[in-house]
Formats: C-alpha cells, structure tokens, sequence
C-alpha cells in the first residue's frame, strides 16, 4: 500500500486536534505550552510532507523557521511564567484575571 | 510497504504520546510523553527524506526545548495534580476536531485544486543537507538572519526575565545576610 500525502495530512489533522483538546481543557499554563507545541509540530509534518510530494524545498524551509519560533517562544514564555510563578506562587490559568474581564 | 508498515507505526505512537501528554494529570509524565512524540516525529522527517529537518527536530525540541521545560518545571510546584477544566468534552472534541479540518482545507485545498509548480526544485545530484544549504542560503538568507536576531532577543529576554535575583547564592551568603533578605522578603507588595 502506498502511502500518500493525504496519509500525511490526515495524520496532521489528528495532531492539531490532539492539540486544540490540550489548548482547551488544561488549566495548568506549563501544559498548556506543551499543547502548542503539539500545534507546532503536526504542522511541521504536513509542511514536510507537501514539500517530498511536490519535490520543493519551500515547505523543508517554513518547517525550520517554525521550529526557531517555537524554540525563541518556549524561552520568552518560560521566563514569564517563573516571574509570574514567584509573585502568585501558582501558574493556574483561572486565577489570572487582574483585568476583571 | 516497509514504508507502510514504519508509517502506520509511528504515527499510532505519536498519536499515543500526544494523547497521553493531553490528558494526563502528572506534569512529568506529560514532560516525557511529549519528548517521546517529539522524536517519533522526526522518524516521520527521515521517511520523507528532510533529514536534515529530522536532526534539527532532534537536536532542537527534544535537547534543547525539552531540556528548557524540565528546567522550568524545577520552579513550579510539579508534584501536586493538575486540575482539568470541567467542561463539555462532546463542545470541546468536536469544535477541535471541525478547527483542524478547516484549517487543513483552508490550506490543501488550492495546493490541490491548481496545479501547483516547485518554486525552488530539489536538486536529485545532492543530498538533503546541501539542497537545505543552497536555498536557505540564497533565498531565504534575509529571514535566516532575522530569525537568528529573533532567537538572540528571545535568548535576552529569557535571560532578563527568569534571572532576576540569581546573582544572590544562598550558599555562598553567611547566616546573617540570609535572614535580612528573608525579612526584606517578607515586605515586598505581593501584587
């Protein structure tokens, strides 16, 4: 059976879902980054995938800069949530309404 | 076939592993599902011939992201449960689900609809590293240096924001200094 790049896509879509779930239901900010990065990576899949099944290299390209987005994201969140962590002493994304929205 | 059989594969683990990163209720158990689904994905890079993408995957997201989270997670409190959103899992499922085939239509649908032509064509006499190398370096070479400024402001930014006060080692301090700061703690606003 040959696998094509609707396999591939298909199988993005399961990941992105996996993710939206993750981005919906966690309350914890710290797992909540571990969803988008799920988000990251099943796009980063169907990015190589079109890239093989059309012979460009564009697609090989967005991957790469996606994941130094993700990687300069991780730092610059991560450092919010410790200063956050050291103020509130939780991460708890329901106690972060200071706006009174 | 064997390229059947190794796709089945690692896409039922990877499905595995992001399932149990999003619904477990232990962080490090949530930290090591999504280090394991981060390199079965690169097993996905190497099928489709990226290889370069598949070691940068490696190198990137399961040495350094991963490493930068379990060192974030040595400041939060990991060891309590991780409460859940008590809401609608049937709204959630399904308006997830409806949001990723839309965005996947929003972008397959013209690539498939029009007869799309490679800006940038592989090259069959290199490899992968080199075919990475010629066209990130002549056409992407702008957005190249932009994103390794972005990575050098990121890199200040996490420097500035988690290294507050980390010039203070409370090994180092006697027993006296110790005590001032833990007063000086004590009357700081906490807003």
């Amino acid at each position: 059976m040959e696998i094509g790049l609707n396999h591939y896509l298909v199988l993005s879509t399961i990941l992105f879902t996996i993710g939206l779930v993750g981005v919906m239901r966690r309350k914890n900010l710290l797992l909540l980054f571990f969803a988008t990065e799920i988000l990251l990576n099943s796009v980063n899949i169907a990015f190589a995938a079109i890239s093989h099944y059309y012979g460009d290299l564009t697609g090989q390209m967005f991957a790469f800069f996606v994941i130094a987005i993700a990687a300069s994201e991780v730092a610059v969140g991560l450092g919010l949530l410790i200063v956050w962590f050291k103020r509130h002493g939780n991460i708890n994304l329901d106690t972060m309404s200071s706006m009174r929205g | 076939m064997f390229e059947a059989i190794a796709f089945y594969l690692f896409a039922f683990l990877t499905i595995a592993m992001f399932y149990i990163t999003v619904t477990t209720s232990q962080a490090l158990y949530a930290l090591t599902a999504l280090a394991a689904g981060m390199i079965f994905i690169s097993a996905f890079f190497f099928i489709l011939g990226a290889d370069f993408l598949g070691a940068v995957q490696i190198i990137v997201y399961t040495g350094a992201v991963m490493a930068i989270y379990a060192f974030g997670m040595m400041f939060f409190d990991t060891t309590r449960d991780v409460k859940e959103k008590q809401g609608n899992k049937f709204i959630i499922v399904g308006l997830s689900t409806f949001a990723a085939i839309l965005v996947v239509l929003i972008f397959a649908v013209p690539m498939i609809s029009t007869n799309m032509t490679a800006f940038y064509p592989v090259v069959e006499a290199a490899g992968n590293t080199q075919n990475v190398g010629m066209v990130l370096f002549t056409k992407y070479l702008i957005p190249f240096e932009v994103a390794a400024v972005m990575l050098l402001v990121a890199m200040v930014a996490g420097i500035v924001l988690a290294g507050k006060k980390m010039d203070l080692s409370l090994t180092l301090m006697s027993g006296d200094e110790v005590e001032e700061m833990k007063k000086n703690q004590d009357k700081r606003i906490i807003s």
